[in-house]
């Protein structure tokens, strides 16, 4: 990746005058190449969940017992705050972002993105961002205190961090607006000629469909925060019914957001075990059209159930029927998701490489929190569940043991693709299994704390969720320090290790595969052939 | 025949198995139940409680069969289908017949929980024919309590002392959740509660009345309660993020016989 005559010896892509990058520090911040910008995304987000992850190990370490210990609740509540909104723009999202940069130019045979200058700027306006984002911490008032779902009128009584802590929402939205036109561009201009749409990876369509959904979300997310903004400094009154607004249609603005949010979220963790549980399995993946059509359905029902977040908001009866009828719906592709993953592994030929681990960690825990989300899909039920422990629990498995378990996997599995060399199994499997063992550890006891009636965003509780809470509290700090394995694994990987070979995975489909490891800076200069597409197309066996 | 014995040994390891695995729930349930911490979502002191906590188990154990099933079949992949084993990769990768039968299983499952929990819903929301109102507000950080037509309404806020937050005293059985002058009603009638609050979005939650329901500024909800498991203690706390002492907001309700919560009444009314 390093060297500046890669694509030279690569015979495929024939002559070319834009040889390798540029040499220097500059090159990263020039860079209009979708390698490198995808191995910018993948550190920020990396980055992120370093600092997002130090947020829950201040939060876990309040709550290791009952009484104030550490931190004044209000900086609790900025904690919690900015731990969801660090992780979620700053750590998961950017993360996809950078594997769709690395993997779907290489997956659909095209030399880069389509739009490599927006494909810049998209990345740079991150670190902008979250510069901003975190230096609120600073400000007088401290940072943002109101839940990362910014709630009215709550989220007002935030000091000057205010206006900068919309102002820096904007731009991760602006962010990930360009990423998501990118994608699009992308996939449906730049197909090597026979990458037929049913030909596609499926990460390639999860993320093709995932883009549609950020087209959709984010526009309104930041309409949403805009509202608060002139709210709060021109005036108006969006939401103060003093003024004729109403609070709660903040609620269902965000929601209209945030529902499709956590499918954009899950949607590309998806796309990643369905390329490598075939690999590992080494049998095609199960119903490749089902899956196509199983995200489609529930791209499509998460941005028509928003108002389960709100049950206890005082709706009218008929809305909390609809949205209870069309939340539990999503129950039925997402079966059929985890149901074609078995079959996938059914009668296949399985290692255990750790991105199989993750993998198969993945469909085990992610439908641990699908049932939860079932149980919180029930209407009545969730008058008790709705804001407790169990709910915290229930989205803890589907983001961290769902989309950070698939990122991992994704991390291990295309290592060797990108450095050119492989990682050592030793310390992945030692990550592998420290993180699975702890992370139950931490949040499955936060379901029995949800039942027994603790709420969530509490600084400090009665003793008889103690028990509970010190163990969850154990189970967060091994977790977290155990992603250090991570980091230590990475840099063992980028600095040497056996050759690895383009194939590099034995029972590995895609184009991806057919380049060297690391790939030349330039692939696909010249489209791959057709005889090739159909040999790695999903549906070819 | 030693086809038939062997049958025989498995169903009996099975059944052995069963009542294994019946008898470690019941222990983990039964204990929990007795010790001070909580597995398990409370039943609570009313009807729509009992029905919410029936509702609850019947998912969780829907849930957990469909489990069963999924990661078995996992498991057993996982187990038998491992290439170290001399396993060889079968070929197939489609079959409408198995696609259709788990869309279709699956929804008619949910359609079976469907039906129950729409009751419920019904009966939640159907706050007619109450036989007195209180009305609920929000502050930051406390909860005022408003008998609507009797002239009687006080704040509630926590009681538990400063010393103890901080550890610098022994923490009491009802650290936080204990609270100076707790809401008083009767039990066997129907409490109609309307909820609002003065600053920022507060929610009214007491676990074992099965329900909490968001106190909106410049917003009015309804809901309404009818007690049926006799007089008690029940004590909640605030469900939505409110602030730096959101967690320092506790409920507690009181509820009294009849003739003994027209004795307050009274009381209160005189001592105003």
């Amino acid at each position: 990746m390093a060297t500046v005559d890669t694509a030279d010896h690569h015979d495929n892509h024939g002559h070319d005058d834009h040889h390798g990058p540029e040499p220097g520090i500059m090159r990263w911040f020039k860079t209009t190449n979708h390698k490198d910008l995808g191995t910018l995304y993948l550190i920020f987000g990396l980055t992120m969940f370093f600092i997002g992850g130090a947020m829950a190990m201040i939060i876990r370490l309040e709550l290791f017992q009952p009484g104030i210990q550490f931190v004044d609740p209000y900086f609790f509540n900025q904690m919690t705050t900015m731990h969801a909104i660090v992780m979620i723009f700053g750590g998961v999202m950017p993360a996809f972002t950078g594997l769709a940069n690395w993997m779907i130019p290489m997956m659909i045979g095209a030399s880069d993105m389509a739009l490599p200058r927006i494909n810049n700027w998209g990345f740079w306006l991150l670190p902008a961002a979250f510069l901003l984002f975190l230096s609120t911490l600073f400000m007088s008032g401290g940072g943002p205190a109101g839940g990362w779902t910014l709630y009215p009128p709550l989220v007002l009584q935030t000091g000057d961090a205010f206006p900068f802590v919309i102002f820096s929402i904007h731009m991760m939205g602006i962010s990930s607006i360009l990423g998501a036109i990118n994608v699009i561009a992308t996939v449906i201009n730049l197909r090597a000629p026979g990458m037929t749409l049913m030909r596609m990876p499926i990460f390639v369509w999860t993320w093709l469909i995932t883009a549609f959904l950020l087209l959709l979300a984010m526009p309104v997310l930041a309409g949403a925060v805009t509202m608060l903004l002139t709210d709060r400094f021109f005036d108006t009154t969006f939401f103060s019914a003093a003024g004729g607004g109403d609070p709660v249609m903040f609620q269902h603005i965000f929601w209209f957001f945030g529902h499709p949010e956590v499918y954009i979220i899950i949607l590309p963790a998806f796309g990643i075990v369905s390329q490598i549980i075939p690999t590992f399995s080494r049998k095609p993946l199960f119903g490749y059209a089902s899956m196509v059509y199983a995200t489609a359905s529930i791209a499509f029902l998460s941005a028509i159930v928003w108002a389960h977040h709100m049950f206890t908001v005082g709706m009218p009866l008929a809305g909390e029927l609809y949205f209870m009828f069309a939340t539990v719906m999503i129950a039925v592709p997402t079966g059929v998701k985890v149901f074609n993953w078995t079959a996938t592994m059914w009668r296949g030929s399985i290692t255990f490489e750790a991105p199989m681990l993750w993998s198969i960690a993945f469909v085990i825990l992610f439908t641990c929190g699908g049932f939860s989300g079932l149980m919180l899909g029930i209407g009545p039920a969730d008058f008790q569940y709705h804001d407790t422990y169990f709910v915290v629990a229930h989205f803890h498995y589907v983001l961290v043991t769902g989309a950070v378990f698939s990122l991992m996997a994704a991390g291990y599995y295309w290592m060797p693709k990108w450095t050119g060399h492989m990682y050592n199994e030793k310390i992945a499997k030692a990550h592998f299994w420290i993180s699975t063992i702890s992370v139950n550890v931490l949040f499955f006891p936060q379901h029995f704390l949800g039942l027994a009636g603790m709420p969530r965003r509490i600084p400090d509780y009665n003793p008889q969720f103690a028990e509970f809470n010190m163990i969850s509290s154990i189970g967060g700090f091994v977790f977290g320090i155990s992603q250090l394995l991570f980091v230590w694994c990475l840099i063992k990987c980028i600095r040497g290790g056996d050759k690895a070979t383009s194939q590099v995975w034995e029972g590995a489909q895609g184009l991806e595969w057919e380049l060297d490891s690391p790939p030349a800076y330039h692939t696909f200069e010249t489209p791959p052939s057709e005889e090739l597409i159909i040999k790695h197309a999903p549906t070819a066996h | 025949m030693k086809g038939t014995v062997n049958k025989t040994s498995v169903t009996k390891y099975m059944t052995m198995f069963s009542r294994c695995t019946i008898a470690a729930i019941a222990t983990l349930v039964g204990s929990a139940a007795t010790a001070e911490y909580g597995l398990n979502m409370t039943e609570g002191v009313t009807d729509i409680s009992k029905q919410v906590y029936g509702l609850h188990m019947m998912v969780l154990g829907i849930c957990i069969i469909a489990s069963i099933v999924v990661y078995g079949v996992i498991v057993y992949s996982l187990v038998k289908h491992r290439k170290s084993k001399g396993a060889v990769a079968a070929q197939f990768h489609e079959s409408t017949t198995v696609e259709i039968l788990w869309t279709a299983v699956p929804l008619i499952v949910l359609v079976l929980m469907a039906i129950p929990a729409t009751k419920t819903l019904i009966a939640m929301e159907d706050s007619r024919n109450s036989e007195m109102t209180v009305k609920i507000t929000g502050y930051q950080w406390k909860w005022h309590y408003d008998y609507q037509g009797e002239g009687v309404d006080f704040f509630s806020t926590l009681s538990t002392p400063a010393a103890q937050i901080y550890n610098r005293e022994e923490k009491g059985e009802h650290y936080l959740l204990e609270v100076d002058k707790p809401l008083v009603i009767p039990v066997d009638t129907k409490v109609r509660f309307v909820l609002t609050a003065a600053d920022v979005i507060h929610s009214w939650w007491v676990p074992d009345l099965g329900w909490k329901k968001d106190a909106i500024p410049g917003m009015v909800n309804d809901s309404w309660t009818e007690i049926i498991d006799g007089p008690g203690i029940y004590r909640g706390q605030c469900a939505e993020l409110c602030g730096r002492d959101h967690g320092f907001m506790p409920i507690v309700v009181r509820a009294l016989s009849k003739e003994d919560y027209k004795a307050w009444l009274e009381e209160q009314k005189n001592s105003i």
